[in-house]
């Protein structure tokens, strides 16, 4: 049937096909296509373009859109073709507008009338042809117009229709769930088609519903899994095999649903466990689709409720696709690990060389996929191995995107299992160094945090060894070019803290240092901030101590520029350095004092100190304070402040009047003469910049009253009180900031005293400094070594030592997996023989009839041998009464109860589930023998399929010959 | 889910493009010719996945033509690779013996025969025999 060449296609369209094919460049391709663009355009308008013509010129616009080209001159006669009568050219009518036209389009509303005409077609290609669009082109307003239409196809008599329809309510069930809410009982029904395919389909509406809910569809798990069983045991078609496996699509899809089903619910996993180890066991392991097949099954073991038979026969696949050559197996085979080692940690340490090898794998999807894994089985005592694997990979690679995922992992990773600060430290440096853009800004602070406090250690040697380490190796970096900003201000706030704490450089050593950084980067404003304030707190270290302070020329050409800088919050900055440096040493203690970082500082918000000042103004006849939230709209509610401007009320509208306010002396005004006052007593602050040297005015008192033992300034008070509320432009309230930030050595900027306990926590309480490991196999390659540390070593002990590190699933020690293998051997007959297998038994029993030649019996005897058996059966014990879910289940036709309730005396839920859909897909409403019904099916399905078969000599060669195949069934169906 | 089914030769001219999501007409040049970029060179060795923006992309190269499906990332990869060949193997059957030249000439009729394949971004139908049997059926009418 080789149609190459194109039946029924003009030499015109085979010659554009051509030179496209040849064109040797894309300007020539755009070449021709342009042209062919301008042809195209010519002739549709043209009048009385016959048919055949009309349509090869849509296939030629399919074509050119594509190559890339716009086309849309040309879709209104896609829309136009769709109208036609003849479904050759409707059915290129709607491929073209699928391809052309999104849901959104302007144009789908001309073909909605359409679509609902055809739905009602007789001629079923053309339904389907429809059905196609809709699935594609109906949006969330137009369901509504096609839905009845849809639904009622659900019962058609094509299967090819009943599947599309499956499929378009499945779509319309991603757009609008609400919308097909109502039909969950249709997809129930369809569950139990005739057709294989059709069911099949099914699955796919119903796997998204289960996702959204499991609980409603626990009643199916029967069913699900006698289906699956089923599928697994060859009863369906055998056209549904692929490569010798039994429609292995359809099972995937009934293993992804029986994962949702199963999880968390022991009772309905155990309903599974005997289909899962089946497939285990049936699967060939030797193609790829036997592979895949695998890989969901142990996805499945997974996710339901664990049973140690099946954890063992998912180990094994693992094993086998770990030790595979194939990339693709060796990926599953991680992924599939991944998921497995919450359930039994111990399965990872037998497969840890594979998974080095697929670390050091040059291919990156590989790579990636077991840094997941990793990143999964991480505890403390292989954290370093694993963080210092990420940051190498993370230098090495340029994606961004990918870059700031494992960089927040590592990060994660160092902040929960660090094994001491030095480590943690270090693994910061080396992150901020090659990422620091990428990074959270709390990350930085955090670090800052733990080197100014140092977690949970009362040592104080350990302490200052911590800080002197940083700073050894923040100068040691501080060289590097292009750091990024984030960690330069961590650089700048250590060495400004603790650079000279040890006396091993010298305070003009660092304060070299930190006026490079300022130049270097002179266009990061932060960095220089960062830098000044660091240089301000050296100095002052400096003269507390007595010592005599010499500022480095640089020093004083940079606090020159800055005092003249555009940023006032540089400014700011600079002036104040220079204030304290004219200070003399007892007021530099006191404001300053020195390693107060961590001090807390307590504010009175009242600001007691300042009562005498205010009750003079007062005196003098300023304005009394009005607290904010007493003030009225009018007075001062607009001052400058946003938020302020939201709290109007309403009924005034907008405020035209807002011009006159600067006169109002209201709160700024009261505040910034007081503090000036107070604070000339303390700092000469110079006059320009004095709106910010009141803040700092304002602490500064505050500290030095009282001494930097007992006062505490509480930071988070401190920013409330001075952040927003009080000062208006956004430029005002970072100094504020950034002044705090000078006073108490500890904010940095936003305020990240909130985020450091979880840290410190988490690291108390991992902290495991013990790694007996890789002293133990020193000997052993460099691989193993690398394997040992990552996951703890073969040896009992250590194995010991991880489960409490982290794992708290149950875990089955190593050894049990010898003794239980024989154990399973002798279960696995014991346990086979339920329900199931009693039903291949009836099968024997009743079959008597040979082989037929209709291909489709083999579908009704899918569904009908179980019948069959449960009749022949009854014997069998019905355990679990399920019967009225089965029942409810078809509780919308009178005939359907009818015979469920007649097969129902006898048999288990899945048989009447089963036989319940046979009934209510024949005709025979008496409720009359099972026999008889099958016949009727059998005859009116006959004849149809063969001239079907006989429409097209083509497809018969495909046809099969299902005789050889599954005589059984066959004789199923008479017997 | 299927998000598109792009069919690209070695140079990267799409010989086939279909798409289950909506994407604006450049959104789809680019996604192609990334698609493209990430496959072409990638080791034989290596596994046919890659990830792709938020999701994966899993193809399969036959003779100078890529198969390339995009999915979710949650998705069981290996079947997808083998929907792939399915795919191939239903086109083989059609074409009896299927090469480039045929899709190239062809592409609309492969546009339909995926719609029997694949249907708003699911495998409609698993059974090679069906898919070109529905798809046959319609033939006495083109003819």
């Amino acid at each position: 049937m080789g149609s190459q060449g194109g039946i029924g296609q003009s030499k015109e369209f085979l010659d554009l096909v051509k030179s496209i094919g040849e064109a040797r460049s894309k300007a020539e391709e755009d070449r021709i296509v342009l042209g062919e663009i301008e042809t195209l355009k010519r002739r549709l308008v043209e009048p009385g373009i016959p048919k055949r013509k009309m349509k090869e010129y849509i296939i030629r616009l399919v074509y050119i859109e594509m190559l890339g080209h716009d086309a849309s001159f040309g879709y209104i006669h896609a829309v136009k073709m769709t109208h036609d009568d003849s479904l050759f050219l409707k059915r290129t009518g709607y491929l073209a507008v699928t391809l052309f036209l999104n849901e959104d389009h302007d144009l789908i509303i001309l073909i909605v009338n359409t679509i609902q005409k055809d739905l009602k077609s007789d001629n079923f290609l053309i339904v389907c042809a429809a059905l196609n669009a809709v699935c594609k082109l109906i949006n969330e307003e137009t369901i509504p117009a096609v839905l009845p239409q849809v639904v009622e196809l659900l019962g058609h008599q094509k299967e090819a229709v009943r599947k599309k329809a499956i499929m378009a309510l499945h779509r319309f069930h991603q757009k609008s769930p609400s919308s097909v809410s109502h039909l969950v009982s249709n997809f129930r029904k369809r569950l139990c088609d005739n057709d294989p395919g059709v069911m099949g389909a099914t699955l796919c509406p119903l796997l998204d519903l289960i996702n959204r809910d499991v609980s409603s569809f626990k009643d199916l798990v029967v069913s699900f899994v006698s289906i699956l069983k089923q599928v697994a045991e060859h009863r369906l078609p055998k056209t549904y095999d692929y490569h010798q496996l039994p429609a292995p699509f359809i099972q995937i899809r009934l293993l992804k649903i029986l994962a949702l089903l199963g999880s968390g619910d022991k009772q309905a996993s155990e309903q599974m466990y005997m289909v899962v180890g089946d497939i285990f066991r049936k699967c060939d392991s030797s193609s790829n689709i036997g592979n895949a097949v695998l890989y969901q099954c142990v996805c499945c073991v997974s996710s339901i409720h664990p049973n140690p038979k099946l954890l063992e026969s998912a180990a094994d696949v693992i094993a086998r696709f770990l030790k595979s050559d194939s990339h693709n197996l060796k990926y599953l085979g991680i992924d599939a690990l991944g998921r497995l080692i919450k359930l039994s940690p111990e399965i990872a340490e037998q497969h840890q060389l594979a998974v080095i090898d697929c670390l050091e794998d040059p291919d990156d999807t590989l790579k990636r996929k077991t840094f997941e894994l990793l990143h999964k089985m991480t505890k403390s005592s292989n954290v370093e191995v694993i963080v210092d694997r990420m940051i190498d990979y993370m230098i090495s690679i340029n994606d961004n995107h990918y870059k700031t995922d494992i960089v927040s992992r590592c990060v994660e990773l160092a902040e929960q299992f660090a094994p001491s600060n030095q480590w943690f430290i270090q693994t910061m440096n080396r992150v901020f160094e090659h990422a620091g853009d990428l990074v959270n800004i709390k990350v930085a602070h955090n670090l800052m945090h733990l080197i100014a406090e140092g977690f949970g250690e009362d040592d104080d040697t350990e302490y200052t060894h911590l800080r002197s380490s940083a700073v050894d190796s923040y100068l040691r970096i501080i060289g590097a070019p292009k750091l990024p900003s984030v960690f330069l201000q961590v650089i700048c706030w250590v060495l400004g803290e603790y650079g000279t704490a040890d006396g091993k450089y010298s305070a003009s050593y660092i304060t070299g240092k930190l006026c490079d950084v300022a130049e270097a980067y002179s266009n990061d404003e932060t960095v220089k901030a960062y830098a000044v304030t660091a240089l301000m707190k050296i100095y002052a270290c400096e003269m507390a101590a007595g010592r005599t302070v010499d500022i480095l020329p640089e020093c004083q050409t940079l606090i020159e520029e800055l005092s003249a800088s555009h940023s006032t919050d540089l400014q700011q900055r600079a002036y104040e350095l220079q204030a304290v440096i004219a200070l003399d040493a007892q007021t530099v203690e006191n404001i300053l004092p020195s390693d107060a970082s961590s001090k807390e500082i307590e504010i009175d918000k009242n600001l007691p100190f300042l009562n005498d000042h205010v009750e003079r103004a007062i005196e003098k006849g300023a304005q009394p304070y009005i607290p904010e939230s007493e003030r009225s709209g009018f007075s001062s509610a607009s001052y400058l402040n946003r938020q302020d401007l939201y709290e109007v009320p309403p009924s005034h509208g907008l405020r035209f009047e807002a011009y006159e306010l600067p006169k109002q002396p209201s709160v700024p005004l009261t505040t910034p003469p007081v503090s000036i006052g107070s604070s000339n007593e303390l700092i000469p602050v110079p006059e320009p910049t004095y709106n910010r040297g009141t803040q700092a005015a304002v602490s500064l008192p505050s500290s030095s009253n009282a001494g930097p033992a007992e006062v505490k300034l509480r930071l988070d008070g401190v920013q409330k009180r001075w952040g927003r509320p009080t000062y208006s432009s956004s430029s005002a309230s970072t100094s504020a900031a950034a002044s705090q930030d000078t006073v108490n050595g500890v904010t940095p900027p936003d305020g990240a005293t909130t985020v450091t306990p979880a840290i410190s926590k988490g690291r108390e309480t991992t902290y495991e400094p013990t790694r007996k490991t890789q002293q133990a196999v020193e000997i052993s390659p460099e691989k193993q070594k690398l394997a040992a540390s990552l996951f703890g070593g073969s040896s009992k002990q250590e194995r010991k030592s991880s489960l409490g590190g982290g794992h708290k699933t149950a875990a089955k020690p190593t050894g049990g997996h010898a003794v239980e293998a024989p154990a399973k051997k002798m279960a696995a007959p014991v346990q086979q023989p339920p329900p199931p297998d009693l039903l291949d038994l009836g099968e024997m029993t009743v079959a008597t009839t040979g082989p037929l030649i209709d291909p489709f019996k083999q579908l009704e005897g899918l569904l009908d041998s179980v019948e069959l058996a449960s009749s022949t059966k009854n014997h069998v014990d019905v355990s679990a009464a399920k019967g009225p879910d089965a029942m409810a289940f078809y509780g919308d036709s009178a005939t359907t109860v009818e015979q469920g309730g007649h097969h129902f005396s006898s048999i288990d839920d899945v048989d009447n589930l089963m036989s319940g859909l046979s009934s209510a897909t024949t005709d025979a409403s008496s409720g009359g023998g099972i026999p008889t019904s099958q016949l009727t099916t059998q005859n009116s399905k006959g004849p149809n399929l063969k001239d079907a078969l006989q429409k097209d000599a083509l497809v018969r060669q495909m046809g099969v010959n299902p005789s050889s195949q599954n005589p059984n069934l066959f004789k199923d169906l008479l017997g | 889910m299927i998000r598109f089914i792009l069919l690209q030769n070695r140079q990267g001219k799409t010989r086939l493009a279909k798409y289950y999501v909506p994407l604006e007409d450049s959104e789809k040049h680019k996604v192609e010719y990334e698609v493209h970029r990430l496959v072409v060179n990638r080791d034989p060795k290596f596994t046919n996945f890659v990830e792709f923006r938020t999701h994966k992309v899993i193809y399969r190269r036959y003779a100078g033509l890529f198969f390339s499906l995009c999915v979710d990332i949650t998705d069981n990869e290996l079947a997808y690779l083998e929907c792939i060949h399915l795919f191939v193997e239903i086109l083989d059957h059609f074409f009896s013996n299927v090469c480039e030249l045929d899709l190239v000439f062809n592409f609309h009729k492969v546009y339909l025969i995926l719609d029997e394949f694949i249907l708003a971004g699911e495998l409609q139908e698993t059974s090679k025999r069906v898919c070109i049997f529905s798809y046959a059926l319609t033939i006495p009418y083109i003819l």
